[in-house]
């Protein structure tokens, strides 16, 4: 009689692993535990067996019925998960379309150079300061030591608005405009947009400068090269290679020129740094004793330095940029790399 | 300038090859922009002797020789009579190109065959010689090729001179830099000629009548001179640097005013009324013919040289026709001045004349250096026309022109200045390589007396950036300055720009930097009415182009060309905005008004155009929504949206300004279609400009927190029938304004037009929100404050419950 359990097992089992679907195994479970099931057949038949025998069948037909009853829960949990799974699979996307994007906007390169300038030197104590674009004759030239008929001014063409009133050719009259209102020291940084009547790969008649001023007591040439050269570096790279040389402008002695190392030939010569290795970025100078003395200040108890950078030129040098126009051009596919 | 290396090599040794030349220059402040190479326009010509000569047997004019190379011996038909046997000669070999793009031939001339061709002078274009063949030394390497035997190659530098180095606008000022440099010595040029026992002032004399213009004229005469052209020396000397040579005597004056920075002038004396020279002014409306035969209107105030009748030269400019060195001039006078920079530099301006002299006369000239410019002029002209020197020269110095004497320079200065201790002695060293006299006081106290030509130099700081230049700037250590704490200053509205930007980046708007410029024409594209402020323009007197003629008063001109130029490119969905100034013109004699502003503008698809939206274009509502966003986060309160007040250029329906209490900050709107018509744009376009420097006065950055409620809060949905002349504002404000407590907000759920809903009016649904802070609220709590809102609205609106 134990066989007959066994071999009910064996076939229930087989049968389990055939069922495909829930139904199959509910009627598998009807027919072996259910009232009128098979094993519940042979339970009833349990007076047939010996009775030294019978606890022993007992035991193993409840055996039996539990293994039964939790395989077949078992497999209808997988035939619900199974379920779920394929109604899953029929709401799957195509995740390799396109988001629904909302694009960022980009920053204008020159406002992207302007601010890391900005930061630099905020962090050496500049403050940023603002100062007329167009602007008396006095300002932009005059009191920076440039006097009418001064061959100077050939340095830089104007625009004229009057005789007197032009579009400022540099930012360097907000060293002026801020000397006058404040006693030193000076820290100052001034971004902003100038102007000179010029039109070429190279130039626009529009453009960007940054001025920098700094007047305290015992300031020198060496601190000068200390503090551009931080700059420079923090702009351009550590091991940027740097070099000061003598130029002139009419608001500053000494006059320096800062160049560094051409970025795109490391030095060797190319068409960008017109075969000299060297490539000009700022000019500098310790502040003109004359220009003191034209905003009140004793150029014998303090002293001070100046520079002025073009940003297009820093921006061109930094991102690659081939024609200043395009930076006005203001061409998607070129704002949309920035 | 361009300086050729070997002319240099004329007044200093120079052990460098060019390219270290130039970097020594370049280091001293003399910058060199390019460094080219230069060499005769010919190849394969090389030396050989000739070794026999025949003539022709089937022409008179030609004759047949045997030449030598050393390792050839070619037959050469040759036309030219000076030649001999054993001379040496340029022989252009077969294959050999000359000047003019001629190439060399083997070929058989009258029955005759030639391998090759023996040249002039001119035909190799390195002399003006064309006589006969050329004829070289002896010594010279049979064989060798004809640019390495002469050594006919140079070097060119281009200097950029900045202008305060007038000294430096000659090769001898040059050369007189890189002695001081290199510790060199400066071999100025001999001036020797012997003088007729004829006086000059018995045969011209000259007048200054304005010597604060003309503080010295000095001149000579050079009498029975021929007119030829230059030997090649001065011929290549001038041509190195870009010159073109004319004759013996014009290319004098050009080689001594580029050797000494002296401008000088030739007048043929034939020309010359009573053969005096009157210096003056021109009188206003005078006309004058120059040496390029182009008529000039002069000024009043314009330096004229004059003979005893009329004008012959603009002083320091340019010389007349009418006096002009011709092939049979046989007497020259000459002149060499010194004219006051500033009123050359005015004159040469005004007629736009930027000549060489003018250029080096603006700058100032050594004011010591006029008679032996003078001399030396004379002695070349002398030499080269075989002319003579009258005796003695004219020197009219009515003024002295004052060159400053011991400046004041004290050691301890320069190392103040420079941050680093040069010692006396170097500097002592620096100053006196510069030919300067330093008289040293006691207490390194020095007084340093700068040589004439140095015009630049009259201060102590002045003295110490020659120190400082010479020194080597890459001597002087960089340090880091010993600075006083400083705070930094943070302008309100550089702080509010500073957050705008990442805000409307988010909002997917890039930023973009425009002209100032606009077109004087904007102010009519944009309709803006007679009277309108930005009428005012500030019109720039000479602008590059009539687009960028005036400053811009509004920031939509160019935010809307900017839309164009991208349309024209394919790109038609645009957002952008831009942050810069607006000028508006005040009176004359007044600068400008400049604004800080913002302009921005929305076109085309509302998302980036994929396949999620295809085809859903952004509207007013998307810009709005976006500045109310920015709003929002400016914490930027009592913002109003006015239809009531328009800008001309805006659809009439479809735009407003902006408020903030009595403020207008801007406006926001469509673009007026006739607009977008006159500007030839196609697609629908939203605008906005705002004023930052109003709107800084209402930003705020200061954070502080309301406590939330733990009480959850209950809302009732009500829609509205109403007029479509009254506002969802107006709606909503009937139920803020009487402040209910418990009333948490009030938004719009649904805006409705369709179906059912009677002609000229509309559905508004609005959500009334209800909280409170200390408990839960019950039905009986809401219905009696929201019945009364309700109440109000319809009372107060007219509108009805749907």
């Amino acid at each position: 009689m134990i066989n007959d359990l066994e071999e009910l097992r064996g076939e229930a089992v087989a049968e389990l692993n055939q069922a495909e679907t829930e139904e199959a195994l509910l009627s598998i479970k009807t027919r072996y535990l259910g009232r009128k099931g098979l094993l519940t057949g042979l339970l009833r038949n349990i007076s047939q067996v010996p009775p030294e025998e019978r606890p022993l069948f007992g035991m193993r037909s409840n055996e039996i019925k539990d293994i039964l009853a939790e395989a077949i829960d078992k497999a209808l949990q997988r035939m619900v998960l199974k379920k779920r799974d394929e109604a899953l699979l029929r709401e799957r996307i195509d995740v390799t379309l396109p988001g629904r994007a909302i694009r960022a906007g980009r920053l204008h390169p020159i406002i992207h150079v302007s601010r890391e300038i900005c930061e630099i030197f905020a962090g050496l104590g500049f403050s940023v300061v603002e100062g007329p674009e167009i602007e008396l004759d006095y300002y932009n030239f005059e009191a920076l030591n440039i006097p009418k008929d001064h061959p100077a001014r050939d340095m830089q063409d104007t625009f004229y608005v009057e005789e007197n009133i032009v579009l400022r050719t540099h930012t360097s009259p907000v060293q002026i405009r801020t000397m006058e209102k404040q006693k030193p020291p000076v820290r100052i940084l001034s971004p902003g947009r100038v102007y000179r009547p010029d039109s070429d790969v190279s130039h626009t008649p529009m453009f960007h400068q940054i001025e920098g001023l700094l007047v305290d007591k015992g300031i020198t040439f060496g601190d000068l090269k200390g503090v551009l050269t931080f700059f420079v570096r923090k702009v351009f790279g550590e091991d940027t290679a740097i070099r000061f040389r003598p130029s002139f402008f009419p608001f500053t002695e000494p006059s320096a020129e800062v160049d560094i190392r051409c970025v795109m030939c490391r030095g060797t010569g190319c068409r960008v740094c017109g075969q000299s290795g060297w490539l000009e970025i700022l000019g500098s100078g310790m502040v003109d004793p004359e220009v003191f003395k034209n905003v009140g200040y004793d150029p014998e108890e303090i002293s001070g330095f100046a520079f002025g950078l073009g940003l297009e030129r820093i921006a061109m040098l930094k991102y690659g940029v081939s024609d200043i126009r395009l930076f006005f051009e203001n061409d998607w596919r070129f704002l949309e790399q920035f | 300038m361009f300086v050729s290396f070997r002319w240099l090599r004329d007044y200093v040794d120079i052990d460098l090859a060019p390219a270290e030349l130039a970097d020594c220059l370049t280091m001293a402040g003399l910058e060199v922009d390019a460094v080219r190479e230069t060499a005769p326009d010919f190849n394969k010509v090389v030396v050989a002797r000739i070794l026999s000569l025949r003539s022709h047997p089937n022409s008179d004019k030609l004759s047949l020789c045997e030449v030598t190379t050393e390792t050839d011996i070619l037959p050469i038909v040759c036309g030219a009579k000076n030649i001999k046997v054993g001379d040496i000669v340029p022989l252009a070999l077969v294959g050999a190109t000359i000047p003019g793009g001629y190439t060399i031939k083997s070929s058989q001339i009258r029955g005759e065959r030639s391998e090759g061709m023996l040249c002039s002078e001119e035909e190799l274009g390195i002399g003006p010689d064309n006589t006969g063949i050329m004829i070289l030394s002896s010594e010279l390497t049979l064989g060798q090729d004809l640019i390495d035997a002469l050594d006919l190659r140079d070097t060119v530098l281009d200097i950029g001179i900045t202008p305060n180095r007038s000294d430096c606008l000659s090769i001898i000022g040059v050369a007189r830099e890189i002695a001081a440099i290199t510790g060199g010595k400066l071999k100025a040029p001999e001036i020797i000629f012997t003088e007729s026992d004829e006086d000059i002032n018995g045969i011209a004399s000259v007048q200054i009548l304005d010597p604060d213009l003309c503080p010295r004229y000095t001149a000579r005469i050079v009498k029975d001179i021929t007119i030829r052209p230059s030997p090649s020396w001065i011929r290549r000397r001038l041509e190195s640097v870009g010159l073109r040579a004319i004759n013996n005597v014009v290319d004098v004056t050009n080689f001594v005013m580029l050797e000494y920075g002296q401008p000088l002038h030739a007048f043929d004396y034939r020309f010359l009324e009573e053969g005096r020279i009157v210096v003056r002014k021109s009188r206003e409306g005078e006309t004058f013919i120059s040496l390029d035969e182009k008529e000039r209107l002069l000024r009043a105030d314009t330096l004229m040289i004059c003979d005893g009748v009329k004008p012959v030269a603009i002083a320091g400019i340019m010389g007349g026709l009418n006096s002009e060195v011709k092939d049979d001039t046989g007497m020259v006078l000459l002149e060499s001045a010194y004219f006051d920079p500033a009123s050359i530099r005015k004159a040469s301006r005004w007629l736009g004349m930027g000549t060489d002299a003018a250029f080096r006369f603006e700058r100032g000239i050594d004011p010591e250096g006029v008679v032996r410019a003078l001399n030396r002029a004379a002695q070349l002209i002398a030499d080269l026309s075989g002319g003579t020197v009258c005796r003695g020269y004219i020197d009219q110095y009515p003024k002295k022109i004052e060159s400053p004497r011991d400046i004041p320079l004290r050691i301890s200065r320069v190392r103040n200045i420079l941050g680093k201790a040069i010692t006396p002695t170097e500097i002592v060293q620096i100053l006196e390589s510069l030919e300067m006299t330093v008289n040293k006081g006691d207490d390194l106290h020095y007084r340093v007396t700068p040589a004439t030509f140095r015009v630049d130099i009259s201060r102590e700081i002045d003295l110490i950036e020659e120190i400082a230049r010479l020194y080597g700037y890459d001597r002087i250590p960089a340090t880091l300055p010993a600075i006083s704490m400083m705070s930094l200053e943070q302008n309100r509205r550089k702080i509010m720009e500073e957050r705008i930007r990442p805000l409307l980046n988010g909002y997917g708007y890039s930023e973009v930097v425009t002209y100032s410029f606009i077109p004087a024409t904007a102010v009519d594209h944009l309709g803006l009415p007679d009277g309108d402020e930005r009428r005012s323009m500030v019109v720039i007197r000479n602008p590059l182009t009539e687009e960028q003629s005036v400053m811009r008063t509004t920031m939509i001109y160019s935010l809307l060309e900017t839309m164009r130029k991208n349309a024209n490119a394919g790109c038609f969905d645009l957002k952008i905005f831009e942050m810069g100034r607006i000028y508006l013109a005040r009176q004359t004699g007044m600068l400008p008004e400049e604004r800080n502003r913002i302009g921005g503008i929305l076109t085309g698809a509302r998302y980036d155009d994929r396949w999620h939206y295809l085809g859903l274009a952004s509207d007013f509502f998307d810009l709005k929504g976006c500045l109310e966003g920015l709003f929002d986060h400016l914490k930027i309160a009592s913002l109003r949206f006015r239809p009531d007040l328009r800008e001309p250029f805006l659809h009439p329906g479809r735009s407003c300004c902006m408020t903030v209490g009595k403020d207008v900050i801007g406006f926001l709107g469509e673009v007026h279609p006739d607009v977008l018509t006159r500007m030839d744009l196609k697609n629908r376009a939203m605008v906005f400009e705002m004023d930052l420097d109003v709107l800084a006065g209402h930003f705020s950055d200061a954070l502080s927190y309301q406590d939330i409620s733990k009480y959850p809060s209950s809302s009732r949905d009500v829609a509205f029938l109403i007029s479509r002349d009254l506002t969802a504002e107006q709606i909503i404000k009937f139920s803020l304004d009487i402040h209910e407590e418990l009333l948490e907000k009030v938004c719009i759920f649904d805006v409705y037009d369709g179906r059912g809903i009677p002609e000229g009016m509309i559905s508004l649904g609005l959500r009334f929100s209800y909280r409170a802070y200390d408990r839960t609220l019950t039905d009986q709590d809401i219905g009696q404050v929201h019945n009364a809102i309700i109440k109000r609205i319809t009372e107060k609106s007219g509108a009805k419950i749907r």
